[in-house]
């Protein structure tokens, strides 16, 4: 298939540091192959800018093939743009029309704010994970094989799917509320589901729960915006799990 | 665990919108299957149903226990509702330039706090319409003649009273009127009460003809209210129902398709019922 280019108008925010005011930015970039990835074409459009002696745009990427969960843009008033499961590294520029007018903005919550252009500091989902996103395992020389445990084909399955979650915030990003329900959920029922999580199940959940409110992130309205824009798809099954499990914990939890 | 985080924690506060959003929404069941008499019974029955249904729920006290669940509930969920909207306001100080959040979400799920505030406000002007003219204002009363029931001995006449049967001798029977109350004639005997014409009041808000009323001129305006407030009303449950589910953890993948599709005959079916009363009077359909 030859590859086609195309001629495109981007609007993108720019800011300084955490503290300055930041603006959207119109940009104009040609001869963007259609084969290239959205984060090529932002390289792209960083080498015309240092070659007219600008300051680059900052953004997050790392292993550019949908699984670390770094690249986080709201792309045309979209968590990781219009395409489906897929994060931005993997979102093709065969998506977009020539002459088209795309807007790049970075994930938008309080809990999450902007370092520099298009970075937001999302060390407020690792505090989650902190708080309760593990398993207590002895480590002090009679470890346990792990698959030594037998695990029903279904409790697997939904644990594995929960587990695919890279912890990219587009959740947050595309809620109207800036829940974090769907992260929270998934992180929460990857362990509620498994005999080595059940131990700490209780407590897990009302902690995570706990630094989720104090984080800032918004109340869930089961809009389901977050798993529509989901690049790993996770389920909405997830949080209502999650609000059984922290409604058995609340009643029950001493 | 704290006590506080039954009402404080985000996914606590949720579980109360969710029951009390489920508590109203049996209430409306109940409401609009009342409010239907004023159009499927016509004419002094559907008058007389009316009033007496009116007069039976201000009087009996378990539907007095009931409407007080219901005031509170409405509070409630009107300030925890909105105290929720408060919190997700700051969640995301600054907007975004372009959101195409049609993408991914139905307008209903995002406005819900909109549509509440709607729903809230139509539900103060309706009690301020009929249930504060019930409870506070004199409304002319409804009274009507009670027929004896059949008795064998034409003499005597038996009539109900606190429930046994009192027998009266006499000749004829008239039926007093007073303001309140219907008297035998010549007698302290009570045999019914006066109702308040809770009928005529709601016949002239929305009717054009004269009822005995003043032909009322508001009536237009009126109907078209309460046709949009319900319209705002099947917006907030379209979402709302089946909603209420997810958030109390109900999922489960042969029940939630049902639920959904519950919770959309609901959100169409009640508001357009409700719906239909004030345009079927203001038509003239109903007197
Ligand atoms: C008869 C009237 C009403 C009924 C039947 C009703 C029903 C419901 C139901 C079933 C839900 C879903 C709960 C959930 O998602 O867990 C809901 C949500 C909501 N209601 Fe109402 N509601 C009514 C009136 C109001 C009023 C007066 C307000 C006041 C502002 C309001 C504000 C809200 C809000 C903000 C939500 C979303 C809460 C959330 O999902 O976090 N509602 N309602
Ligand atoms: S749930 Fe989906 S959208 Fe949210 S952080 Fe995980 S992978 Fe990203
Ligand atoms: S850069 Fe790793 S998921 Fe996109």
């Amino acid at each position: 298939m030859a590859s086609k280019t195309i001629n495109i108008n981007l609007k993108i925010w720019r800011q300084k540091n955490a503290n300055s005011k930041g603006s959207m930015e119109t940009y104009k970039l040609d001869n963007v192959s259609t084969d290239s990835s959205f984060l090529e074409m932002l390289d792209q459009l960083n080498e015309q800018l240092v070659n007219e002696r600008k300051e680059p745009i900052a953004f997050d990427h790392d292993c550019r093939e949908g699984i670390c969960g770094s690249c986080s843009l709201f792309i045309n008033g979209e968590a990781h743009g219009p395409d489906r499961a897929v994060t931005t590294c993997q979102l093709h520029m065969r998506k977009f029309k020539d002459g088209e007018t795309i807007y790049v903005e970075p994930w938008r919550a309080k809990a999450f704010p902007v370092i520099k252009d298009l970075v937001v500091d999302r060390s407020s989902f690792d505090r989650i994970q902190q708080a309760g996103g593990f398993v207590s395992v002895n480590t002090s020389g009679n470890t346990i094989d792990a698959n030594a445990i037998p695990i029903g084909k279904a409790a697997a399955d939904k644990a594995f799917e929960a587990a695919t979650c890279i912890g990219c915030g587009a959740c947050v990003a595309s809620c109207v509320n800036a829940s974090a329900m769907l992260f929270v959920s998934a992180k929460v029922s990857q362990l509620a589901l498994l005999p080595q999580g059940k131990v700490e199940a209780q407590q897990r959940v009302l902690n995570m729960v706990k630094q989720m409110d104090e984080e800032g992130f918004g109340n869930c309205t089961n809009t389901g915006a977050c798993a529509v824009e989901c690049p790993k798809e996770i389920s909405l099954e997830n949080i209502a799990r999650m609000n059984r499990e922290y409604l058995k914990a609340m009643v029950s939890a001493e | 665990m704290s006590k506080s985080a039954i009402l404080r924690s985000s996914i606590a506060k949720k579980y109360w919108m969710a029951l009390t959003g489920l508590f109203l929404c049996t209430f409306l069941i109940g409401h609009l299957i009342g409010n239907l008499q004023l159009i499927f019974i016509h004419g002094e029955e559907g008058r007389r149903a009316f009033n007496e249904y009116a007069y039976f729920m201000q009087h009996n006290i378990f539907i007095k226990v009931l409407s007080y669940v219901t005031y509170i509930s409405i509070l409630f969920h009107a300030i925890d509702g909105l105290m929720l909207a408060v919190q997700n306001k700051k969640a995301r100080p600054q907007k975004y330039a372009y959101n195409n959040a049609g993408a991914n979400s139905s307008t209903a799920s995002r406005q819900m706090a909109l549509l509440g505030s709607i729903v809230l406000i139509f539900i103060v002007t309706h009690m301020v319409n009929f249930w504060a003219k019930m409870h506070f204002e004199h409304i002319p009363l409804h009274t009507y003649e009670v027929t004896l029931p059949q008795q064998t001995n034409p003499e005597m006449v038996y009539y109900t009273h606190n429930h046994s049967l009192i027998p009266i001798q006499v000749d004829k029977v008239v039926v007093v009127r007073d303001e309140t109350n219907l008297y035998l004639e010549n007698t302290d005997l009570k045999l019914g009460e006066g109702y308040k014409d809770l009928h005529s009041v709601v016949m002239a808000f929305f009717g054009q003809s004269k009822n005995g009323f003043v032909t009322n001129s508001l009536a237009l305006w009126a109907t078209i209210l309460y046709v949009i407030s319900m319209a705002v009303m099947a917006f907030h449950l379209w979402h709302g129902f089946a909603s209420a589910f997810q958030s109390l953890g109900l999922r489960h993948k042969r029940y939630t398709p049902i639920i959904a599709v519950t919770g959309k005959l609901f959100a169409i079916v009640v508001p357009f019922l409700f719906a239909i009363i004030p345009v079927l009077i203001f038509i003239g359909y109903v007197k």
